[in-house]
């Protein structure tokens, strides 16, 4: 006799994979919405183009491997990671821009370590982190909000018109970092950069980025400990060292909370539960790792941002946080890692 | 006895140094970003190690086994030495720019591995002999990744050649993709372990399916030779 193999019969299914990526996909629009309204469609030309090349490369590299093509189509993952990508990569980003980082995100991110579940690190951040080391002037080109037409976007996008010169605008973290002079009020009286407390754009995607956020851990699709562990990190390391507003001035605590990819890293990044940490409280050690490290990249770090190299580098932490944050399992004595003195 | 055909395969193919016995990584990664500094140095560790074999199957009748590990580096250094003065008097640009990885060859595990695994059981025509074959499979695997990591990194080959071989190799360049960008990855370091990585599967995959058509090419085995099972019913 043949049974079927169905567990929990009063479960109803919506923690399926699919279901679980649909709902994130649906938290991203906030995201997505701010970020059209501010810079205009580059973002939306990201994201589908992103997805064609995620699913193509997704497609072909399963054909490849010998595994269900549709199963593994069906379940959004390489989806997810495409607009999670194209949310990271600057609007109006060069069409083989996404193209490598897709390549990179779904070929060594995720398929050459055995596909979904199998991944050590973030496909997304592992693709983002690719092109900006590979492409720094590309990677840097985040348009002033407001500033692209939607034809001479697509035109730089396809890579047959040039834009006007004065498109690109640094960011806030950027204009930040290589400020020598200006005390933090001068700086938001005279840089289009800088909004009312974050970044000039920035602030306003953080706030959707983080109602987002709100929804999936209304939803329980995530524990709290990840992303508040990640706030509360870069939120105490900023106030740590906060040396006031003058010329040589690390940002406020409340400037680092709503600039650069903060939110999208808090609730969607930190998040992943193929590369993160599994427990509990290894979450809230792994969130807190990659609030510290996004924050010392950012303050003394190369970059204007961080968090994509502080999520690579905790994804290598994971394994170790997971070997020593066991959680007791009911019956048996609290595990002991490593060297036990005395007994 | 060794067969000369034996250490040819093994050399090229079976046990290459570089994608099978993983030795040496350290100058395989540190200098394959552009093909004439991987040449350079693919030439220079080619050349030491014939010599070092050479002298360590000479020699191998006299040293103690006690103390040969120290003998053979000793050998293996001056012969480094020589090639380092070679590089600075004839090739001094590519002298500088291979910098710190040419003293290094001293330490290279291919080396002292073939010293020791190799030329220290065997005369000395079969020692050269394996010395020519795992230089030159270390070197065609060092060129090829410096020359996919050129590629990859700056859309031309041979780049900078009259450093190693005068001004006759001025024109050497060849621009296969115009107006690329650069692939700034190719060149930095991970670069290189995702080329080795993708070579080491390529032979890999190679492997497999040469023993996947040796398999299909083997006659059956007749059917009157089961093996006879210990345990259970004997058929």
């Amino acid at each position: 006799m043949a049974l079927p193999r169905i567990t929990s019969p009063h479960a109803t299914g919506s923690n399926r994979t699919q279901q679980v990526m649909l709902q994130v996909l649906l938290a991203t629009l906030p995201g997505i919405f701010a970020l059209t309204w501010l810079f205009g469609a580059g973002t939306l030309f990201n994201l589908l183009w992103a997805s064609l090349c995620a699913l193509g490369f997704e497609a072909a590299l399963l054909a490849a491997r010998k595994r269900p093509v549709q199963f593994f189509l069906k379940d959004c993952s390489a989806l997810l990671t495409a607009v999670l990508l194209a949310l990271a990569l600057p609007p109006y980003s060069p069409w083989w821009l996404t193209l490598v980082a897709c390549g990179f995100a779904i070929g060594f991110g995720k398929q050459l370590y055995g596909g979904l579940g199998q991944n050590p690190f973030n496909p997304a951040m592992l693709g983002y982190v690719v092109v900006l080391i590979s492409f720094p002037l590309e990677m840097t080109s985040w348009p002033a909000p407001h500033s692209i037409g939607l034809v001479e976007g697509l035109g730089h996008i396809l890579g047959i018109a040039s834009l006007p010169d004065g498109w690109v605008q640094a960011t806030a973290l950027d204009a930040l970092k290589i400020n020598k002079s200006l005390t933090i009020n001068e700086l938001h009286a005279t840089s289009p950069a800088f909004g009312y407390l974050g970044g000039a754009g920035s602030e306003a995607v953080n706030l959707a980025f983080l109602a987002g956020g709100l929804y999936l851990l209304h939803k329980r699709l995530f524990s709290w400990h990840a992303p508040v562990g990640m706030l509360a990190a870069l939120f105490v390391m900023s106030l740590l060292f906060w040396n006031g507003s003058g010329s040589d001035s690390n940002g406020s605590p409340l400037f680092h909370l709503l600039t650069g990819a903060t939110m999208l890293g808090a609730f969607f990044i930190v998040t992943d539960p193929v590369s993160g940490a599994t427990s509990n409280r290894g979450r809230l050690i792994f969130g807190a790792g990659v609030g510290i490290l996004a924050y010392v990249i950012r303050a003394w770090g190369g970059y204007p941002d961080g968090v994509a190299f502080a999520v690579l580098l905790m994804n290598l932490a994971a394994p170790t946080i997971d070997y020593y944050t066991r959680p007791r399992t009911y019956g048996h004595r609290k595990p002991t890692n490593g060297f036990k003195v005395g007994d | 006895m060794t067969r000369y055909r034996d250490i040819t395969v093994n050399g090229l193919w079976k046990n290459n140094p570089a994608l099978v016995q993983l030795l040496g990584l350290c100058p395989l990664l540190g200098v394959s970003n552009s093909t004439v500094n991987a040449l350079g140095l693919a030439l220079a560790s080619a050349v030491v190690l014939i010599c070092s074999n050479t002298a360590v199957s000479l020699v191998r009748g006299v040293v103690n086994t006690a103390v040969r590990l120290p003998a053979f580096v000793m050998i293996i250094a001056a012969l480094t030495t020589c090639i380092e003065l070679l590089m600075q008097a004839f090739t001094y640009e590519l002298y500088q720019i291979l910098g710190i990885f040419i003293p290094l060859i001293t330490t290279n595990c291919v080396i002292l591995g073939r010293a020791d695994g190799f030329a220290a059981k065997h005369d000395p025509a079969r020692a050269a002999y394996d010395g020519l074959m795992m230089g030159i499979g270390f070197g065609l695997v060092l060129v090829l990744i410096g020359a996919a990591r050129e590629l990859l990194g700056t859309g031309a080959l041979f780049a900078n050649m009259h450093l190693l071989f005068g001004p006759i190799a001025n024109d050497w360049q060849l621009t296969l993709i115009a107006d690329y960008k650069g692939f700034l990855l190719a060149i930095l370091p991970p670069g290189a372990f995702i080329v080795l990585g993708l070579l080491i599967a390529g032979k890999n995959r190679i492997d497999q399916a040469l023993a996947e058509r040796a398999k299909a090419a083997a006659p059956e085995a007749p059917a009157q030779s089961r093996r006879v099972r210990v345990t259970g019913v004997i058929e």
